[in-house]
């Protein structure tokens, strides 16, 4: 089991270094230059000064060479310097030690998606059993329906009707970011209250548009699975339903869904752009955003390649998870 | 069992299903729509009223105006016609890309299978929502070049179902056969197999269609989708978002579009799915 | 997006503090309660975040607008656009023009406690002029043949020419604290999120992506402000920032014409809110490439000046919030020129025009044609501005109906920018410039100015506009300058390299429960340390 890890670790070394490749080329593929944002139409700039600025971001380098200073850097998980004009490192604005965890947007966009994938897991999962175990039923359709949704529902338009209606309607909850203006004067309690109260629609809205990936996976794999023998032998034993479906088809018809579960990490952080930017939370969304439109290259690549790691670690933790369920793969 | 007998048991099961018939119906009042847009549509999409802006559904604008006193309906019916193209075209990039890449893997085997499924994994790896996203800003929002970003970021799942299928099927009889008697490998890969790998595909590239007009609808939230004065469903709804408390029909009408277009593609690719696959059919208990 | 040029001449007037109109004849009219009180916070909006606080060092206007409190200039703006000390109690210029000599505010002490002097504006002039600093802003003080610091209080500089804009030119951009930059790479400087000035707001606590909160500071050289706290909230989406103004999220932000028009004409904002109109130092056109042979004839131009309703794109893109624009200066300056000719839509004349210069629609399918071409063009603007993108499908619109076909291309800025107009690679563009108060636009219209990555992109040509803007910037007489500019817009009128558009109104909301905002030429913001809030009505009590 152990070198079965290994290899795996390994294995992620050449897709990391084809991921830093790719995304660098794709980057610098584009026409444009990040010192344009800096000087944008201002008439007091001369060609000069343009120069120089392009000079000193080392813009003027074969591109070869600039993807091996970059990759030279980043083994020490060194993203250079960003682009924006407070040359802050990148490494800096996605984890800054000297700040709380909650001011550090890696820490925010994984916080987030966590538990927006917990829940996710937590309401799929049944879900897809009852319907499957009621395949064509009155409910099941109508779980179908709600899943297929919150799928299908372009996810700002429906922040901006909960904002609208818990925001400024009923007043209930806060519009928008992660914390309250008072919320360093608040109590350990007030601030887990105050941080639920923000977090409430975000992660409503996240979820609800993963919900129907993971609830109609485990709903095939279960159909799947119900229709195997050793079910039916089990059936045939005189077991009752219950026990059929939770003890030995459960067990079974979870296993696709712990990869699923790996798989749905790139999503999940892409759809991140979408909700940070209409909550105004300060995330990797968020900065990713602001960073493509401003060509800040050393932060669009940092954070690609912080994402893509992500989801290594994520196809990581479910290969781990597979292991641990499968008794095939145990024993190996 | 024979051809048409798999066929009838596919339209019995499918017919049973009423939620992927209704989606069946959405998906073909769509295309009804799109294509007959210039026929149905009341005015011209673009035409300016400086004296009619932002006026609320009625008999002369059944859906409204917009904040240039564009007739809603006429471009939302026309933003049918872009936001459907934006789906087939880039399904079909991605269909082409993931079935020669998967038929090259799972007939080939061996390095081609390797260098290409290893490509696959950097692919999936990589957040393809943040690829779009740094792509589509930095060569512009064009119409094709959204297509083409969206086709070349999203065939690995079609890769993987037809290397897949390949690998089961490559050792059935008739393939076999085939080479027995010299069929060259262009003509078994093209003949034999790939129609036998088609219904997955099928499916995948249905609900690849829903996926890809969420993701103009997305882009376009973000200022980088299809660029007015062009009407899609993306871009009327991202209007609306900024006038939705004084003027709700520019927002509800794009909104619910999309919400029933994709769900239609959703019931309608799930229905088939259900139908095809045997080993979801209903057991002789239920 | 709002050029960085604008926005550091409109500082001069946000980093302003002292109000010359007498507080008291407005006071009196209240009742007692209403008295200015200390206390509360200020929250406005933004959609943008700063990205450093270093004036000279900083590109974008949100960088801008937080730098201008905490940082003052030497002079600056006063309401009625006239210039007036600001760190500098006077000035004398020489009678050629050619030195000035500030004589600085003594006492005046940095937040840190340490007093400000003629060595910090000396240390704040090396770093701006330095090749190594990465400023957009050293053009201005090029000009400067020589500086001197004469005693703690004195600082001179002597020009090379007489140069018009150079009392101007002193803003916040060249006042660093030499104490704690001298002899550091101010591109690594901790100053640039953690900026130390001697302005009315001092930086306590920058939370990226969320928030900067900023404290009055206590010691400011004109009293302390009446507000405690200045929190700038970052909020990227405009509709959700919409959202917090009506949920109490914030208290003030810009308003676009429809929200100003249509969103807030309710009880409720009219009762929690007080609105404000005045116009930008802006002004929005369309760009004709005048070495394209379809823009090359003149009377083409004004053919399509006369195809396009400009009253048409205020009322429908602005909502009415601005004006037709004639030339390159804001109505009610002083170098604006109200007697240009003006192009009334007419489109029986525009096509009477093509027609003379040879345009005809011969093969019948609507579109004008000549030698065989059809009259058909792109116009190019940036992504992301909705009030440009209607902008341009008007015209495309508008044009369409004169025969001549229009395409829309919305490009990302810097593409934009980088790829079609330092490349000379568009036939006309949707941009806008913001003006500073001064009138010099040398770099804009000058015939030297046309080289790649120059700002004369159309390439307009004209020996006599050269010579009178090169008499603009070379005198200080105020009616020789004017002469100059008068004559240099009637000959843009008639030439037309830009069609310009429309000038805008800002548009700010501000809570109720402010008081003592007083509207000025220059914005609201101006005298910020001077707003406050009754005892009573003050919401954050939060103490400093």
């Amino acid at each position: 089991m152990i070198t079965y890890l290994i290899k795996r670790l390994l294995e992620m070394i050449p897709t990391l270094f084809g991921i830093t490749l790719l995304s660098f080329f794709i980057i610098h593929l584009a026409p444009g230059k990040p010192t344009d944002i800096f000087t944008e139409l201002n008439p007091k700039i001369t060609p000069e000064a343009r120069e120089r600025l392009e000079k000193l971001y080392s813009l003027d380098k074969p591109i070869l060479v600039q993807y091996g200073m970059w990759l030279k850097k980043i083994v020490r998980l060194d993203f250079g310097a960003s682009f924006s004009s407070d040359r802050r490192s990148v490494m800096e604005k996605i984890w800054d030690n000297r700040k709380p965890l909650l001011e550090r947007r890696l820490f925010v966009t994984f916080m987030i998606n966590l538990l927006s994938m917990i829940i996710i897991f937590l309401i799929a999962i049944p879900i897809g059993i009852s319907s499957a175990t009621h395949q064509h039923s009155l409910y099941d359709k109508i779980t179908t329906t709600t899943v297929f949704i919150g799928f299908a529902m372009p996810s700002f338009w429906l922040a901006l009707l909960l904002m609208m209606f818990f925001g400024v309607y009923l007043d209930w909850l806060p519009v928008s970011q992660l914390k309250s203006m008072n919320y360093d004067s608040l109590t350990l309690s007030g601030k887990i209250w105050d941080l639920a109260k923000h977090l409430i629609l975000p992660i409503f809205v996240s979820a609800f548009g993963g919900l129907a990936a993971d609830s109609r996976y485990m709903r095939s794999s279960m159909l799947e699975v119900i229709r195997q023998d050793y079910v039916t032998v089990a059936r045939a034993k005189g077991l009752p339903e219950r026990a059929v479906i939770y003890k030995h088809a459960l067990r079974n018809a979870l296993l696709p869904i712990i990869t699923l579960l790996g798989l749905s990490v790139p999503g999940l952080i892409g759809g991140s752009v979408i909700f940070e930017n209409i909550f105004g939370i300060p995330g990797m969304g968020q900065l990713f955003y602001m960073s493509v439109m401003t060509r800040d290259y050393p932060t669009v690549m940092g954070v690609l390649t912080i994402g893509a790691m992500l989801t290594l670690l994520g196809n990581l933790m479910a290969d781990l998870g597979y292991m641990l369920a499968d008794p095939r793969i145990r024993a190996k | 069992m024979n051809g048409s007998s798999l066929r009838n048991v596919f339209w019995r099961r499918f017919k049973k299903n009423r939620l992927a018939v209704a989606g069946g119906v959405i998906v073909l009042v769509l295309f009804f729509v799109a294509i007959f847009a210039p026929l149905i549509s009341p005015y011209d999409p673009n035409d300016i009223d400086r004296k009619h802006v932002l006026e609320a559904p009625g008999i002369k604008h059944p859906f409204g105006t917009d904040d240039l006193g564009r007739d809603i309906l006429s471009r939302m019916i026309w933003g049918a016609r872009i936001s459907l193209s934006v789906g087939f075209v880039a399904v079909g990039i991605a269909t082409i890309i993931g079935m020669i890449a998967g038929a090259l893997a799972g007939y080939y085997g061996g390095w081609a299978d390797r260098i290409i499924m290893r490509f696959i994994d950097i692919m999936l790896t990589i957040p393809t929502f943040f690829l779009i996203l740094a792509v589509i800003a930095f060569i512009g929002a064009g119409i094709w070049n959204i297509m083409i970003v969206i086709g070349i970021t999203s065939w690995m799942g079609v890769a993987r179902l037809v290397r897949a299928e390949f690998l089961s099927i490559k050792q059935r009889e008739y393939v076999l056969a085939a080479r027995a008697v010299g069929a060259s490998d262009f003509r078994i890969i093209f003949r034999h197999i790939m129609i036998n790998s088609m219904s997955p595909v099928l499916v995948s590239a249905i609900l690849g269609i829903a996926g890809a007009v969420l993701v103009e609808s997305a882009l376009s939230f973000l200022g980088i989708g299809i660029q007015p004065p062009t009407p899609s469903w993306g871009n009327i709804l991202t209007l609306g978002k900024d006038n939705i408390e004084i003027a709700w029909w520019l927002s509800v009408y794009p909104g619910l579009a999309i919400l029933i277009t994709v769900l239609g593609y959703n019931l309608l690719g799930e229905g088939i799915r259900d139908s095809i696959d045997p080993r979801l059919w209903d057991t002789e208990r239920r | 997006m709002k050029k960085a040029f604008y926005i550091f001449l409109l500082l001069l007037v946000l980093s302003g503090c002292k109000s010359k109109t007498s507080a008291t004849s407005q006071t009196a009219l209240k009742s007692a309660s209403d008295e200015p009180a200390y206390g509360d916070t200020l929250i406005e909006g933004t959609i943008g975040e700063p990205s450093i606080l270093i004036p000279m060092l900083a590109g974008d206007s949100a960088s801008h607008n937080i730098a201008g409190i905490i940082f003052n200039g030497l002079v600056k703006y006063d309401t009625d656009l006239s210039v007036i000390g600001d760190l500098a109690e006077s000035w004398d210029i020489s009678h050629d023009g050619l030195v000035i000599t500030f004589h600085l505010r003594k006492g005046v002490k940095w937040a840190d406690g340490v007093e400000f002097t003629a060595d910090d504006v000396m240390f704040g002039y090396k770093t701006i002029i330095d090749e190594k600093t990465p400023t957009a802003y050293s053009e201005d003080f090029r000009q400067v043949r020589k500086a001197e610091v004469l005693d703690k209080y004195t600082f001179r500089v002597t020009y090379e020419k007489p140069f018009a804009p150079a009392l101007t030119s002193w803003g916040n951009l060249v006042v660093l604290p030499k104490h704690l930059l001298e002899g550091k790479d101010i591109t690594k400087s901790e100053l640039a999120r953690n900026p130390v000035g001697m302005g009315p707001y001092k930086l306590n606590k920058w939370t990226s992506g969320q928030e900067l909160a900023l404290d009055a500071y206590q010691d400011y050289f004109e009293g302390r402000p009446y507000i405690n706290h200045y929190i700038y909230r970052v909020i990227p989406d405009s509709a959700t920032m919409f959202l917090e103004l009506q949920a109490g999220g914030i208290d003030m932000m810009g308003l676009t014409p429809i929200q100003y028009t249509k969103q807030t004409e309710t009880d409720f904002f009219k009762s929690n809110f007080q609105k404000f109109r005045y116009p930008a130092f802006a002004y929005t056109y369309m760009g004709l490439n005048l070495k394209h042979p379809f823009f090359k004839d003149k009377q083409v131009r004004q053919a399509i000046a006369y195809a396009i309703d400009k009253s048409e794109i205020v009322d429908v893109v602005l909502f009415g919030l601005g004006s037709p624009s004639t030339g390159p200066y804001v109505p009610n300056t002083w170098p604006y020129n109200p007697n240009v000719k003006k192009y009334e839509y007419n489109p029986e004349k525009a096509m009477q025009f093509l027609k003379e210069a040879g345009w005809k629609d011969t093969d019948g399918d609507g579109i004008l044609d000549r030698d065989g071409k059809p009259f058909e063009f792109t116009i190019l603007t940036n992504m992301g501005n909705t009030l440009r993108m209607n902008t341009a499908t008007i015209i495309q619109w508008r044009l369409a109906k004169v025969g001549i076909k229009v395409e829309i291309r919305a490009l990302e800025w810097s593409t934009f920018i980088n790829e079609f107009i330092d490349k000379r690679c568009f036939q006309a563009v949707i941009l806008g410039w913001s003006i500073g108060l001064d009138p010099d636009q040398f770099d804009i219209w000058h015939s030297s100015k046309t080289k790649e990555k120059e700002f004369n992109f159309v390439s307009y040509r004209n020996p006599e506009v050269d010579e009178l803007l090169d008499r603009g910037r070379r005198t200080f007489d105020i009616t020789e300058r004017k002469k100059a500019y008068f004559r240099i817009q009637e000959i843009l009128a008639d030439e037309l390299p830009y069609i310009f558009l429309y000038v805008p109104d800002a548009t700010p909301i501000v809570q109720a429960r402010f008081r003592g905002i007083k509207p000025s030429p220059t914005g609201i913001t101006y005298n910020l340390p001077k707003w406050y809030v009754p005892k009573k009505l003050q919401r954050h009590t939060l103490e400093p």
